[in-house]
């Protein structure tokens, strides 16, 4: 039966229908949805603390054997690019799929990074859908691919695939198990020197057979259209080229690593004009113009943002007349009575240097708090934080403040913790880590912090100023600004006059989450009795 | 191919219920059989920002985005958001917004997106009991009531 379903949904859907044993990721804009809905239709999903975590997490699954799908964000693959580059070389004996959920044009990211160069850097198959419905189908090949070459496989979605939503026609046929019960191997499980070095060979090995099996029966689809006019495109791009050139004769690759050459060069040579669409990075036309295959490629001012139809006509029609950029919208801001806002006005009041981190606090770095001064990915508030103050003279040096929400604290600010301990600067240090009991910017989920499961039920609390202490912090306060923002105020204060680390937790909850929260806590405690 | 398909771009604030209104609107052309797309752009625009939600629909839909300047119809849910949404909208275009309807008449302020829809449905052949329940199958119980008057007073106005 037809559904309509977002590229998220759609990718849950299959998992759930291929009997995936393991969902697990961390939340991040666009790929949040797949592990909610994997576990509304009832797989078992779990929030990591973190990308490499999760990672981690799934290979071992994949190893003993179970079938697996890591989701994450496309920065998130950073974070898990060290088990990555590794995984690649170990044999998986269950089913790996890593999705990576791209963001062209960046909508909600800090950068506009092409995921499919790790697909080249760690040498694994990448699949990239165009709709729900290749959403749905080809994460069922990555599960295929990734058992009959026991390799992870990457599933690169992009920000408008994964929220549109488009028709889905599930097959929802059972896709029978192949892996084999778990047997100890360390020439394919542990890689020392000895054994990677076969193993690379081997990867290399089955890479070639993928590509063989791309160019014979891959997920590749060919739109006859005019001679005159051919387009090689995959993702979304090919659903804008089906809009922007109906004329053309089309060739639109599903498996985008390896690339299937030959059947590309064919169909090169059968067009008098043989362009390349392709949203981000010229990835497919340096692989083309590497093997020989003469292609034309995007005008560099096609290479930034999103396409769109309109572009993508401009695209293929060589205009490259200056683009008259969007009419600003308001702003997205704080919410009113958001517990952020009072510690962005102390700080900004208190003329604080402020290195801010990922959330919905990066914020504070807009009108009317204009507190925050430097930001970078993750969990980078503290080690920012700690290198301003090591180099800035003392005055400045001495202003300098840390600020990190409680789930990106968990996500990459505990090993952060320990470097202020580990190399505290002369001056001292201040992080504030803004509890506010959710990881709100990306839809309410849970993290360690909370409690509570993806699923909300309860189960093992990190408490954040135990872990504080813990790692050898003297001086922590943990504080509800709502109810005490002068206090609040004396407590930054002093903080920064001292030569000493200070940690000050501001804990109240989120406006937008406090009404769930109190619901799974009276579920949680009734379920417990 | 291109002129059989029905653009629709729905444009507000984030908190307003665009999402949800095109939510609604594709619910009920899916329902209706037709091919249908509907896109947007989640994440930062939740915290009170410009959102807008794309909806194409027709026997063949590709991008699903709504090409600039080929919205055949541009729901704004407040008036306030019309300039940023304007470029979207075909010269012959129908603009449709909060100044359509008399918000004064809505027991809740909250219901101006379907409202705005029951202005919509003037124009689109589908029948009120497929709206009523394309709005059902979207809305909690609760807000049943609330939002088959805000329907039938763009719907009636």
């Amino acid at each position: 039966m037809k559904v309509l379903l977002s590229g998220d949904e759609a990718v849950a859907a299959a998992a759930y229908d291929c009997g995936v044993e393991l969902g697990t990721g961390y939340p991040g804009t666009p790929s949040t949805e797949i592990l909610e809905e994997f576990d509304h239709l009832g797989g078992r999903a779990q929030w990591a603390p973190n990308e490499k975590v999760a990672l981690e997490v799934g290979i071992g699954a994949a190893i003993a054997g179970g079938r697996t799908i890591v989701t994450m964000k496309h920065v998130g693959l950073n974070v898990a690019a060290d088990p990555l580059f590794t995984a690649a070389y170990e044999d998986m004996n269950g089913a790996l799929v890593v999705v990576t959920a791209d963001d062209p044009g960046m909508s909600s990211s800090q950068d506009e990074q092409d995921n499919r160069r790790y697909a080249v850097a760690a040498a694994l198959p990448m699949l990239e859908p165009s709709d729900s419905q290749e959403a749905y189908d080809f994460t069922r090949i990555a599960i295929e691919i990734s058992e009959r070459w026991n390799v992870p496989v990457l599933l690169r979605l992009t920000t408008r695939v994964c929220h549109s939503k488009t028709v889905v026609n599930p097959s929802g046929a059972p896709l029978p198990k192949t892996a084999k019960a778990y047997e100890k191997d360390i020439k394919t499980h542990v890689m020392l020197p000895g054994f990677a070095r076969l193993a690379h060979k081997r990867l290399r090995e089955k890479l070639a057979q993928i590509a063989q099996w791309n160019e014979e029966s891959g997920p590749t689809r060919t739109v006859k259209g005019s001679s005159a006019l051919g387009i090689i495109t995959s993702g979304i791009s090919f659903q804008h080229v089906l809009d922007a050139a109906s004329e053309a004769s089309v060739l639109k690759l599903g498996l985008t690593h390896p690339l299937p050459i030959e059947t590309m060069r064919k169909f090169a040579a059968g067009v008098d004009r043989c362009i390349v669409v392709e949203e981000g990075d010229p990835y497919m036309v340096e692989q083309l113009r590497t093997a020989g295959v003469a292609v034309e490629d995007k005008a560099s001012i096609f290479r930034f943002g999103e396409f769109n139809v309109d572009r993508v006509r401009r695209l293929i029609a060589g205009d490259t007349t200056p683009e008259a950029p969007p009419v600003p919208g308001k702003p997205p801001a704080l919410c009113p009575g958001c517990p952020h806002r009072g510690i962005f006005e102390t700080l900004r009041d208190q003329k604080c240097i402020v290195c801010g981190d990922i959330g919905c606090y990066s914020l504070g770095t807009l009108s009317p708090f204009d507190a925050t001064d430097v930001a970078c990915c993750m969990g980078a508030s503290i080690g920012l934080g700690l290198g301003m103050r090591l180099t800035l003279p003392e005055e400045q040096a001495k202003r300098v403040v840390s600020v990190i929400g409680d789930s990106t604290f968990m996500h990459s600010g505990i090993t952060g913790l320990v470097e202020m301990v580990y190399n505290p600067p002369p001056s001292g240090h201040v992080l504030l880590i803004l509890d506010n009991g959710t990881t709100a910017m990306t839809g309410l989920q849970e993290h360690p912090g909370t409690g509570r499961t993806l699923d909300h039920s309860k189960t093992g609390k990190v408490v954040i100023e135990e872990v504080v202490r813990g790692v050898g912090v003297k001086n922590v306060h943990v504080i509800d600004v709502v109810a005490n923002k002068e206090e609040f105020g004396e407590l930054l204060k002093n903080g920064l006059e001292k030569p000493e680390l200070t940690v000050i937790v501001a804990r109240r909850e989120c406006l937008l989450a406090v009404r769930s929260i109190r619901e799974y806590e009276r579920a949680n405690e009734t379920q417990c009795n | 191919m291109k002129h059989s398909v029905t653009n629709v771009v729905i444009g507000g604030l984030g908190g307003q219920g665009v999402i949800k209104a095109s939510d609604i609107l594709a619910d009920l052309v899916f329902s209706a059989g037709l091919d249908v797309k509907k896109s947007e752009v989640h994440g930062m625009s939740q915290r009170g920002g410009s959102v807008s939600s794309d909806v194409r629909f027709g026997a063949n839909v590709f991008s699903p985005m709504v090409p600039p300047g080929e919205a055949d119809y541009l729901v704004v849910i407040s008036s306030d958001q019309v300039p940023v949404n304007q470029a979207a909208l075909a010269a012959d275009g129908v603009l449709i917004d909060d100044s359509k309807i008399d918000v004064s008449k809505l027991s809740n302020k909250k219901s101006v997106n379907v409202a705005l829809l029951g202005v919509l449905s003037k124009h689109l052949d589908f029948s009120v009991d497929a709206w009523m329940a394309a709005i059902l199958r979207n809305l909690p119980e609760k807000l049943h009531e609330v939002n088959q008057k805000a329907f039938l007073l763009g719907r009636n106005g």
